[in-house]
């Protein structure tokens, strides 16, 4: 294998990450923008979508499960947002952020109970694990071109879905201002569960379709969660889209560290990468140091 | 029966009192104004009636229903609007977006048929799109749909925010001091437009400053001082209410003159 390919294997790998933290920072992006809150639970949902499915598997067949898996999962991301956030509108933002962080926790512990710490995974979209595709003389799991493909479909429709239906441009509304959507008539709470809601379908998506390569265990949610946070960070908070570029930039940023550090630095880089962008450029790549995204947290 | 009906409205602030029993109406056509010297109360009652406030005592009544209590979204629906003294768009999106959105009240579209984008919506889209042309028409800003909101100037982004409030469809308008910030010739233009509005047979409560753009459209006005109603009636009375001449009007003239050199 020449280093060419080998740069590809490194590059391909980062990709198909990296997109997976990109749809988590795309559930981060979605409820900052209409509650201004940061939801640490956001890997929750990844797990519980995999969990799900992976159960749901067993009797149904693999598309309807994930298909039920992502619906159950956004039934649950509105429920919690109903249950916990809306009763609770006078608390500050910082209350907020620091109940997603029990409800992380306490979702771990319930898929514990339900499920247990046995690690799981879907069966392969097409093919198996030793099926694989030749792109320019690198090797390719059929199942990361799933990946790929789904994250490339989800977010050309949540851009489509923010940009050009009646609701999605009252949640634009929302976000970039909630006095001036409320008094044109739009009900901001429901947009809110929306929010949630749709973070939620989002996450659990993206944990169907990494759970062959991956695995699914109930302790998976928190690390994306953090790497997730950081592609939402570096993108800038308040564009979705933007996330899209932070999350692949993360991923690939940690494969390439792979090739030339210990393994055990594989995290260190993200969070460098957070840090030394919080230093130098807290609004993002792509954001305004005035803009509207900034909120008082 | 009036089109508005506040009775008995008081709101505090902590140890402040911005609203004492306030009472007024609004009768169904009308142009009628509040006005009253900087602090009396005039923008925390407009955010009481739209709903941005809750009342502490009274009650308010719009089109034979009591709104006080209910949420600003559900005001909004039942047909009235407002507008800002610092106008409050949306802007990260169009100009076109922006007044699209006030069409949201006006329109009926299930999360699933809108993501679906069913034959229906579409067509709903495109009359929502119509529809906002048309009120940016009627403010003068068709030639701007496509530019992004926050690039507008002070005074489009004022009309932008009219064209969004007319867009819901209200049956009566609030407007925070329109003319704040305006040169002579657009606060005329502005007077004109209000008229136009009521031509449509949209009544219109106003707060402002620029006495003569108060004298010169409303039918009937509201003095504010302190959080209570000082003198209500016609222009013609109020401007020579001894009591109005003396807390504001006297000031208020000086004021209006200085502006209007400066």
């Amino acid at each position: 294998m020449g280093d060419d390919s080998l740069f590809l294997q490194y590059l391909l790998s980062g990709i198909t990450k990296g997109s997976i933290y990109a749809v988590v920072a795309i559930g981060f992006n979605l409820i900052y923008s209409a509650t201004g809150v940061l939801n640490f639970a956001q890997g929750e949902f990844v797990m519980l979508g995999g969990m799900i499915a992976v159960t749901l598997c067993a009797f149904l067949p693999l598309p309807v499960a994930v298909a039920a898996a992502v619906v159950i999962v956004a039934l649950t991301g509105c429920l919690l947002e109903i249950l916990f956030f809306r009763k609770l509108r006078h608390h500050t933002i910082m209350h907020m952020i620091i109940i997603t962080i029990g409800l992380s926790i306490v979702i771990q512990e319930v898929a514990l109970h339900l499920w247990d710490e046995k690690v799981r995974s879907l069966p392969y979209f097409s093919g198996s694990e030793v099926s694989s595709i030749r792109i320019f003389g690198a090797s390719v799991s059929p199942q990361v071109l799933w990946v790929l493909g789904t994250v490339a479909v989800v977010v050309v429709l949540l851009h489509a879905f923010l940009r050009y239906t009646l609701q999605g441009r009252a949640m634009r509304a929302c976000s970039s201002n909630p006095d001036a959507a409320m008094l044109s008539g739009i009900n901001i709470s429901n947009m809110r569960t929306l929010s949630f809601g749709l973070s939620a379908a989002l996450g659990a998506l993206a944990g169907c379709v990494i759970s062959p390569i991956t695995m699914t265990h109930y302790e998976m949610g928190a690390p994306l969660a953090i790497k997730g946070f950081a592609a939402a960070i570096l993108g800038g908070l308040g564009n979705p889209m933007a996330s899209v570029v932070g999350g692949l930039l993360i991923g690939v940023i940690e494969a390439f560290s792979v090739s030339k550090l210990p393994a055990a630095y594989n995290d260190v880089t993200a969070f460098a990468l957070l840090l030394l962008m919080l230093f130098v450029r807290p609004h993002g790549l792509f954001g305004s140091p005035s803009g509207e995204s900034v909120r008082e947290v | 029966m009036p089109l508005l009906d506040v009775e008995n409205v008081s709101r505090r602030f902590g140890g402040l009192v911005a609203l004492d029993k306030v009472a007024f109406s609004v009768s169904a056509g009308q142009i009628k104004s509040i006005i009253g010297p900087n602090g009396a109360g005039k923008t925390t009652l407009l955010n009481v009636v739209s709903g941005l406030l809750s009342a502490d005592t009274g009650r308010i009544q719009f089109r034979d229903s009591r709104i006080d209590g209910l949420k600003s979204h559900q005001i909004a629906q039942g047909g009235m609007s407002r507008t800002f003294q610092n106008p409050s768009l949306f802007l990260q999106m169009s100009v076109l977006e922006n007044v699209m959105v006030g069409r949201h009240p006006r329109t009926r579209c299930g999360f699933a048929a809108c993501c679906l984008r069913l034959p229906g919506q579409i067509r709903e889209e495109r009359r929502i799109r119509e529809s906002a042309l048309e009120h940016l028409r009627f403010v003068g800003l068709e030639g701007m749909a496509g530019a992004p909101a926050g690039a507008l100037g002070f005074g489009e982004r004022r009309m932008v925010e009219l064209a969004r409030a007319l867009a819901t469809e209200p049956s009566l308008l609030l407007l925070d001091e329109p003319a704040s910030g305006l040169n002579n010739r657009e606060t005329a233009d502005l007077g004109e437009l209000i008229r136009r509005i009521r031509e449509r047979g949209i009544t219109t409560l106003l707060v402002e400053h620029d006495m003569s753009l108060v004298m010169d459209i409303s039918d009937d006005i509201l003095v504010l001082h302190n959080g209570t109603p000082l003198a209500e009636g016609a222009p013609a009375v109020i401007q020579n209410n001894e009591e109005v001449i003396r807390v504001y009007l006297g000031t208020g003239l000086e004021d209006a003159a200085a502006s209007q050199k400066s």
